[in-house]
């Protein structure tokens, strides 16, 4: 088995085996699946979307109806290995709250959320002056689940205000773009930014 | 009965009797020297016995879950919409068990049994049971069927919380436990209710302390009311509202105290039904059942203590108008389990249906339900190729 979406190829590589991991926003649960096969990695997924709970439940992965807007009151501190939260912590009412949240319930957390300083959303605002469409982003600003897009600088600015360690950075780009100027300058460059984050 | 049997439904199906010799030691203290159980069974066994179902049923539930006793029947079993061939709990996959539990009045030993001590009507002297005992009876039927390890026990509502217990009580015997509408335990309110249910039917004049079968009559009026007020806790108000509004029987208010509004002859009509087809002492005891039901008790009240014991794969279900046992009642098992790091997935579905939902056909309810039983349906398969060398055994 593989995982068809970059970002999550490059997060499995930051997961120890045998962790306990939490998987906010899991979707049809594809890193679980994953992990639980190739890492003997135990864990949850928590999702609100009907179709994708069942999808879950169908590939025998563990999912919890939640709505994460509520928080994770019901998760105990540091209970976890490394919480994640893969291109849904834009979709957050408070990111920041969230985030300190992971960190509470887990020793680790992993997040991956659309950059929107991407070279083609700036170019798409710049030149159309409309909020950008793309693969990444596909819906309009009136539709639109996510109410917080920031960028590979706002998160780390984020981060710094908080006291909170980067451990890892990464680059996911929908079509494979492996570039140097990826690496070197990824807040331009980067269409998906991927951080592993600790206090 | 419509005039031809559904294609979906177990069809015809024949209660079966069991009688156990063994004494069961209750937790009230008192001792059960000899039972019968009542059950019926649909689709069949496998060779290796991996693909047996119970369901367990709820407060005044009983063994006929699905099909139809003849072709006469208006109504097949209480559980037909999810057991049967292609449903979600699929008879051509398992070999699906439901019992009537002890102290129940639809054919296994309970309060309107003969007790050989005495050669009269147990009536009111029947033991208080408690959810612990019926899954040790369970337990001894799959014994008599010959089933060691059950594929999943399922249960709704008072159902659910015996799965539960079974899941803590024996979870070598068990791969997958199914909890819908269920609580962890009673809250206050729940027993209140309970209370206004057995106060109605005790101080019923022809009730004579639980001995009304040596009177020759029943406590009909107080089975009434209890009836009418645990009618309401299962609907939700939206649902009530929906069905009856404030729909009146005549076409006016005749200012007086005879049935007006439709949802009052609603309520007559179900308290009229059950106060002729259910024995006083079974709800009494049923409802004691319900009351006393707390596994966390022996686990300091620590439920993901108790739950640290179980091995199965778990699934939760609520709903989202259930008032009776809210999604919040569910959630405190789920947050057990996964505390207790055990595997689980839960669903909370929306339907304006109230507690009753769990008996309800509902899209989204069917379609989590499916999904993982046939997940348990396929691992029995696996459990059975691997055993016969086919495949790796994991």
């Amino acid at each position: 088995m593989h995982l068809t979406r970059p970002d999550l190829a490059i997060i499995q590589n930051w997961i120890q085996p045998k962790s306990r991991v939490l998987d906010l926003g899991c979707g049809s649960g594809e890193l679980l699946d994953f992990l639980q096969q190739k890492k003997q990695v135990y864990g949850y997924g928590l999702e609100i979307d009907d179709q994708k709970i069942t999808e879950c439940i169908a590939k025998g992965v563990n999912v919890i109806e939640q709505n994460l807007d509520a928080g994770l009151s019901n998760f105990k501190d540091q209970s976890y290995d490394v919480v994640v939260m893969t291109q849904a912590l834009q979709a957050m009412k408070r990111p920041d709250l969230m985030l300190e949240e992971m960190l509470r319930v887990g020793k680790e957390c992993i997040v991956t959320f659309p950059n929107f300083a991407y070279w083609r959303c700036r170019f798409y605002l710049a030149i159309k002056g409309e909020m950008p469409v793309s693969k990444s982003l596909p819906h309009t600003w009136y539709n639109t689940p996510n109410i917080h897009l920031s960028t590979f600088r706002d998160f780390e600015q984020l981060c710094k205000s908080r006291n909170l360690q980067i451990i890892d950075r990464a680059v996911g780009n929908s079509e494979h773009e492996s570039h140097w100027a990826t690496q070197l300058w990824p807040n331009l460059f980067g269409e998906v930014a991927i951080y592993r984050v600790t206090r | 009965m419509p005039n031809a049997i559904p294609e979906d439904s177990v069809g015809i199906v024949e209660p079966q009797i069991a009688h156990f010799d063994t004494p069961l030691e209750l937790t009230c203290g008192r001792t059960l020297d000899s039972y019968q159980l009542i059950y019926e069974t649909y689709g069949t066994l496998n060779a290796d016995r991996s693909n047996a179902v119970l369901i367990c049923h709820a407060l005044s539930g009983t063994h006929h879950a699905a099909g139809y006793h003849s072709a006469d029947d208006r109504k097949p079993g209480w559980w037909d919409a999810y057991i049967g061939p292609g449903k979600c709990i699929d008879t051509n996959r398992f070999y699906v068990v439901c019992l009537n539990n002890l102290g129940g009045c639809s054919g296994s030993t309970g309060p309107t049994s003969i007790d050989p001590a005495t050669g009269k009507t147990y009536g009111p002297d029947f033991p208080v049971m408690t959810v612990t005992d019926w899954v040790n009876s369970q337990i001894r039927l799959g014994d008599y069927l010959g089933i060691h390890t059950w594929a999943a026990i399922v249960g709704g509502s008072l159902g659910g919380m015996q799965a539960l217990q079974w899941s803590i009580n024996y979870p070598d015997r068990m791969r997958n436990t199914v909890v819908i509408a269920a609580a962890p335990r009673l809250s206050a309110q729940n027993i209140a209710f309970n209370e206004v249910a057995r106060q109605a039917i005790m101080s019923d004049p022809e009730f004579h302390d639980g001995r009304y079968a040596d009177h020759g009559t029943i406590p009909r009026h107080g089975l009434r009311l209890a009836r009418m007020v645990g009618h309401i806790t299962y609907l939700s108000e939206h649902s009530m509202g929906d069905k009856f509004g404030r729909d009146l029987r005549t076409d006016k208010i005749n200012f007086g105290y005879d049935v007006e509004f439709q949802v009052e002859s609603y309520l007559r009509y179900q308290g009229d039904t059950f106060s002729e087809s259910f024995d006083a002492n079974t709800y009494l005891l049923m409802t004691k059942a319900l009351d006393y039901f707390d596994p966390a008790a022996r686990y300091d009240g620590d439920l993901s203590k108790a739950l640290g014991q179980a091995k199965s794969n778990f699934l939760l279900v609520s709903f989202s108008t259930d008032w009776r046992f809210a999604p919040s009642r569910s959630e405190e098992i789920v947050d057990a389990l996964t505390e207790a790091g055990r595997h689980v997935s839960y669903a909370c579905i929306e339907s304006p249906h109230g507690h009753d939902a769990f008996l309800i056909p509902n899209e989204r309810y069917e379609a989590v339900f499916s999904a993982f039983m046939d997940r348990a349906a396929n691992e029995a398969e696996q459990q059975k190729a691997c055993e016969k060398g086919e495949t790796a055994c994991t």
